[in-house]
């Protein structure tokens, strides 16, 4: 098999700029622990009320400088749907969903995930700017999906 | 002397050619595909529309009719409808022209996939138009359509599976007939793409026959993440069907028609090899945020659907070498001189050369969004729906329609007459710019945050929202312009079909390069190819299959939600 020898330098070049990509990813994802959302924990996603921490959500201090929001989705809204964190703090949101399958999307920040009913998925995030954050649901989810959004006030 | 004996070579092979031709019986079936195709491009399209208008805030859908049926009913009509009519039409001719004809009981199967799908897509649609399956083309349970919908969607797979079973038994028949020869090209590129049509589809139809007895009550409950998972393991491929289907026009027909060669045998079919086994792991960058699936899978499963760009990287190189081989062989001089030797008046060229450079940002947005980080941040934005746009709507869509101004009027007996090339190429351009508006600005708002298929709300006026309006608006303005192309391209293949001058046009194959070199036979064993591509599947897909199933949650019951 006769390869022309332009042709050998840009799949070399190619494979190249692509493992140097992989290779970001990969220091990215493990190193620094920017790997997208990928909580693995299961629930009843029928029994979400009456299951701990659902039954009760809303916004906790867990530390110094860390909250986590404990939060449920549903057909077309977020519970709670006003939260408010300081600037600055490391904020957990641990999701779930009442009843079919929601996005979690922070607009203007990183913040996206799928929550999925059966399953828990946790994202965390640093606020650095101060502001009214709009939290919207990004996977169609019913007749009343582009009225699902709530804001997050960091102050 | 010696170039008149390569003359008289030449018209042997054609006349060769057209002797094998494609006969009445095959022009009519692959007729009937294309009229169903293009059928579904002008309503598919016209949704399309309604969309775009409602999206930018321009009008307002009435509750009989809502946006996301009007989406449900687009996406199934152009991602269903359009693209799988056009490549199996496409193929068999393609399969007829260089195998010297469809068996008769080939033939006959290629029929009943035909009236199977439209059977099953009439079920499907009925509950749509009902409002009774308003749950997108994605349709992810627990959101529950009627029972009717998803029989609908399994009888459509079972017509395609027809159809890819047909071809593998004109292709096996052909091998047999011919031991010492390797398979023409269109027909090796038909076998990779019903390949992945049929092994990519099972993972789907275990999915859609679990969700008929779940959506009928037959089952309480469903395994959300597993059914996601199956879908997605579909999802991807097809999309490179696609793609496949019209990178095989770039390699074969197109150095034809600019009046050139085949560049490297051998190579390209390495190429459709390589397509065909790593493509249908490549579903799962869908899934990276994701639960249930931790970092180290998503992490392979990001550089497998990686190595999807690897053969797309050589056709890249492909392309262009044919390109300026072909310019310089006419007398092109000097770097970039050339280019201005390629046909560039002639739709046939012109329609494919603009969806190979649209994918040049296509496939870098496509390598953008596989990469974890970067697919958290346009995750179910506008931005998907802009690379949706850009890949299928330009690249696959453009070059489908440069082969309708060849295809069409070759099934007809019919000509391209210069005044139809010319309508054609006012075709490719509103297409191009319509795409440019629309894809580009998808792209920019999603970036932004915009979320993808969502009907038109400012979420209470918040800044954020209002800030996306502006892009909405050159949204539906490329839109507005895109229907102008449908209509010009629906008028362009009906003409051609019926009213275009009877004539004789030709079946544009061209000739490899260099036909002494000797293409090693193994890369027609296709058992081989196949073997790969369930190594590699199984290396993307037990893990996480066999993780969703033993640790799964309790089931979700059927929800309607519109």
């Amino acid at each position: 098999m006769k390869i022309h020898r332009y042709e050998k330098i840009w799949l070399t070049l190619s494979f190249g700029v692509i493992l140097i990509f992989m290779l970001i990813i990969g220091v990215q994802a493990f190193a620094f622990e920017h790997a997208p959302p990928s909580h693995k924990e299961i629930i009843d996603p029928q029994k979400v009320d009456v299951t701990a921490p659902f039954d009760n959500p809303g916004v906790f201090q867990t530390g110094e400088n860390e909250y986590e929001v404990v939060m449920t989705l549903q057909a077309f809204g977020f519970t709670p749907h006003e939260v408010e964190v300081p600037a600055g703090a490391k904020v957990t949101f641990t999701l779930t969903s009442k009843d079919v399958i929601h996005g979690f999307q922070i607009a203007q920040t990183n913040v996206n995930a799928m929550v999925v009913p059966g399953h828990i998925q946790k994202v965390t995030q640093t606020f650095s700017k101060p502001g009214e954050y709009l939290v919207l649901c990004n996977e169609y989810c019913g007749i009343g999906h582009e009225m699902m959004a709530m804001t997050i006030t960091v102050k | 002397m010696k170039e008149q004996k390569q003359e008289t070579k030449r018209t042997l092979k054609e006349k060769a050619s057209q002797a094998l031709g494609v006969s009445e019986a095959d022009a009519k079936l692959s007729k009937s595909y294309m009229s169903v195709a293009f059928l579904a491009l002008l309503i598919g399209g016209f949704l399309g529309l309604l969309q775009g208008l409602e999206r930018a805030g321009l009008i307002q859908m009435p509750s009989w009719f809502t946006y996301y049926q009007v989406l449900t009913a687009h996406g199934l009509l152009l991602v269903l409808v359009l693209t799988a009519f056009f490549a199996i039409g496409y193929f068999y001719a393609g399969m007829s022209h260089t195998l010297g004809g469809i068996l008769p009981h080939v033939r006959t199967m290629a029929w009943i996939g035909f009236w199977l799908k439209i059977v099953g897509f009439v079920f499907a649609v009925i509950p749509v138009v009902m409002n009774d399956a308003t749950v997108m083309f994605t349709f992810y349970p627990p959101m529950a359509a009627s029972p009717l919908f998803y029989i609908g969607l399994a009888l459509i797979v079972i017509g395609v599976w027809i159809c890819a079973f047909g071809a593998f038994i004109n292709v096996a028949t052909w091998r047999k007939q011919n031991p010492a020869k390797h398979i023409p090209m269109l027909a090796f590129f038909a076998t990779g793409v019903f390949v992945l049509l049929f092994f990519g589809s099972i993972g789907v139809t275990i999915e859609v026959i679990m969700l008929i007895f779940w959506s009928a009550g037959v089952m309480e409950t469903i395994n959300v993440m597993l059914s996601r998972t199956l879908f997605w393991s579909f999802g991807h491929t097809l999309v490179n069907i696609w793609y496949l289907t019209a990178v095989s026009a770039w390699y074969v027909i197109v150095p034809k028609i600019i009046g050139g060669k085949r560049f490297s045998d051998t190579l390209t079919r390495v190429v459709v090899a390589m397509l065909v086994i790593t493509n249908i792991p490549g579903g799962f960058h869908h899934q990276i945020v994701d639960p249930a699936m931790g970092p180290a899978l998503k992490y392979m499963h990001v550089f497998m659907s990686l190595s999807i760009a690897f053969p797309s990287l050589m056709t890249a190189f492909a392309m262009f070498y044919v390109f300026e081989r072909t310019g310089r062989a006419k007398g092109g001089k000097g770097l970039f001189g050339w280019l201005k030797k390629l046909p560039w008046k002639d739709v046939r060229f012109l329609a494919p050369f603009i969806a190979m450079v649209a994918f040049i940002p296509a496939g870098a947005g496509g390598i953008a969004q596989t990469t974890n980080q970067l697919n958290q941040v346009v995750h179910n934005t506008m931005w998907v729906v802009g690379h949706f746009h850009l890949t299928v709507g330009t690249s696959v869509a453009l070059t489908f329609f440069g082969i309708s101004y060849w295809l069409i009027p070759y099934l007809s007996k019919r000509v391209l007459t210069p005044a139809m090339n010319k309508v054609g190429v006012i075709q490719t351009i509103i297409w191009t710019v319509g795409m440019l508006f629309m894809a580009g600005s998808m792209h920019y708002v999603g970036l932004l945050g915009s979320p993808r298929r969502t009907s038109y709300t400012t979420y209470g006026d918040h800044a954020v929202a209002l800030g996306w309006d502006p892009y909405l608006f050159l949204l539906a303005i490329g839109g507005t312009l895109l229907i102008i192309g449908v209509l010009i391209q629906v008028y362009a293949v009906f003409h051609l079909m019926f009213f275009a001058p009877k004539g004789q046009t030709e079946f544009p194959i061209a000739e490899p390069e260099e036909p002494e070199e000797q293409t090693p036979l193994w890369t027609d064993r296709w058992g081989v190819i196949i073997a790969l591509m369930i190594l590699v599947i199984a290396i993307g897909y037990v893990v996480p299959l066999t993780d969703l199933i033993v640790n799964a949650p309790p089931g979700s019951p059927p929800i309607r939600t519109w």
